[in-house]
């Protein structure tokens, strides 16, 4: 079956199996810096914005994205990179694996919460695991983000 | 999951009459597709359907088949009605990423014992219209054999003076242990205990007792033993019967406190 949607502001066509997962498809048509690990839409590294709202890719069907709007962090690079600065400076980075999902998180967040606390941020990032750097210099990073003007 | 044909209908009735087929499926949000290994002939997606909304009336709230679960997170009516319990337990299940994606109808439709929403929901005594069943209370339908339907919405009267969910999970990515909900609803006490890690279900022993009592002193701790004995509970991953039957009396306890004060 064919589809299309729009993929970081280009529209695009694509012929998928229609049991395909959007993972799959992004994949497909060469974007990389969409992971996948844990299958249960628990571990946020296939996160995608979906018309703006975070989404596990590869727990969602290629077939429902049809007429939609997906962002990867390919699609967010200003956002991206001032996020990636902090990131830097706050030791909030390792092994880099969850990091194209976890900040389409904090990306989304910023845009969709008013200054959220400590505990609002945690919750939002609930589902976004890192098993490099124990959190604390990603918080700080998220907090000194949030403080960033849009 | 195996799919030879991907339907996206334009009305209830194309829906159904898609659905009827050897093999056919809803997908509702389609947030646990690989829990499971399934083939289907047809996958008929309900998102055309004008199925996703929230409102009320003065004596009852309504909520489609196909609003998210972030939806009744953020909704203002489900944050404001029944004390925000839905927009709360809503909150508890899982990421932002999941919710953004898993429907209500689909949490009900599949009938997961897992399920936050349908212990809550049970407890609110909703009920839940299908498109060719009709209108029935959840605990009808979750006792009801599977029949093709498309779960059309949810409503809850605004009978609820008091209300109260909790549910304990090892990590905020995972299903509940066990989780409990307790409700005033139009004079009657109400108790659903879900994650058993069985269907959920209504401690009717407990709620027989919390109805024929004219004092609140200490019955919160009987109910709590009440509910325990009444109910089974298994092992799995997450926790076996033993700990269930222990965290069930202090969830209980929890719970019943709450709406007694």
């Amino acid at each position: 079956m064919n589809i299309s949607f729009r993929i970081n502001g280009t529209n695009k066509n694509v012929d998928i199996k229609p049991g395909e997962l959007l993972y799959d498809v992004l994949k497909s048509i060469g974007i990389s810096s969409v992971k996948k690990a844990c299958e249960t839409s628990s571990c946020g590294v296939c996160t995608v914005l979906l018309d703006g709202r975070p989404i596990a890719s590869c727990s969602y069907l290629a077939a429902k994205a049809h007429g939609h709007e997906i962002t990867t962090i390919e699609g967010v690079s200003r956002e991206a990179e001032i996020l990636g600065s902090l990131m830097n400076s706050e030791g909030a980075i390792q092994c880099g694996f969850c990091t194209p999902g976890f900040m389409l998180t904090v990306i989304a967040m910023k845009r969709e919460l008013q200054n959220p606390d400590e505990q609002a941020i945690k919750n939002y990032l609930v589902s976004n695991l890192c098993r490099c750097s124990g959190y604390e210099g990603q918080l700080r990073a998220v907090k000194l983000y949030m403080e960033v003007p849009q | 999951m195996d799919i030879r044909e991907y339907c996206r209908p334009k009305s209830i009735e194309e829906a159904y009459e898609l659905l009827c087929s050897e093999g056919a499926a809803i997908i509702g949000g389609g947030a646990f597709l690989n829990l499971g290994d399934r083939q289907l002939s047809k996958a008929v997606d309900i998102g055309d359907l004008d199925l996703s909304f929230i409102k009320e009336d003065e004596s009852r709230v309504e909520i489609g088949a196909a609003s998210t679960l972030r939806d009744i997170e953020l909704n203002d009516i489900t944050r404001q009605a029944f004390e925000g319990v839905l927009s709360k337990t809503a909150a508890s299940i899982m990421g932002v990423q999941l919710r953004n994606v898993a429907t209500l109808g689909g949490t009900i439709y599949g009938k997961y014992g897992f399920s936050d929403m349908i212990t809550t929901l049970l407890a609110l005594n909703a009920q839940v219209e299908l498109y060719k069943a009709g209108a029935m209370s959840l605990e009808s339908y979750l006792n009801r054999e599977h029949e093709k339907d498309i779960i059309l919405k949810v409503s809850i009267e605004k009978e609820v003076t008091k209300v109260f969910y909790e549910g304990v999970r090892k990590t905020g990515t995972d299903f509940s242990m066990l989780n409990a909900a307790a409700a005033m609803v139009d004079g009657e006490f109400r108790l659903c205990i879900g994650s058993r890690p069985g269907r959920a279900k209504l401690a009717k022993g407990a709620m027989n007792f919390l109805n024929g009592i004219d004092s609140a002193k200490g019955s919160a701790g009987i109910a709590a033993i009440l509910a325990s004995e009444e109910l089974t509970f298994g092992t799995d991953a997450r926790a076996s019967d033993t700990y269930r039957k222990e965290l069930c009396k202090t969830l209980v306890r929890h719970c019943v406190t709450e709406v007694l004060e």
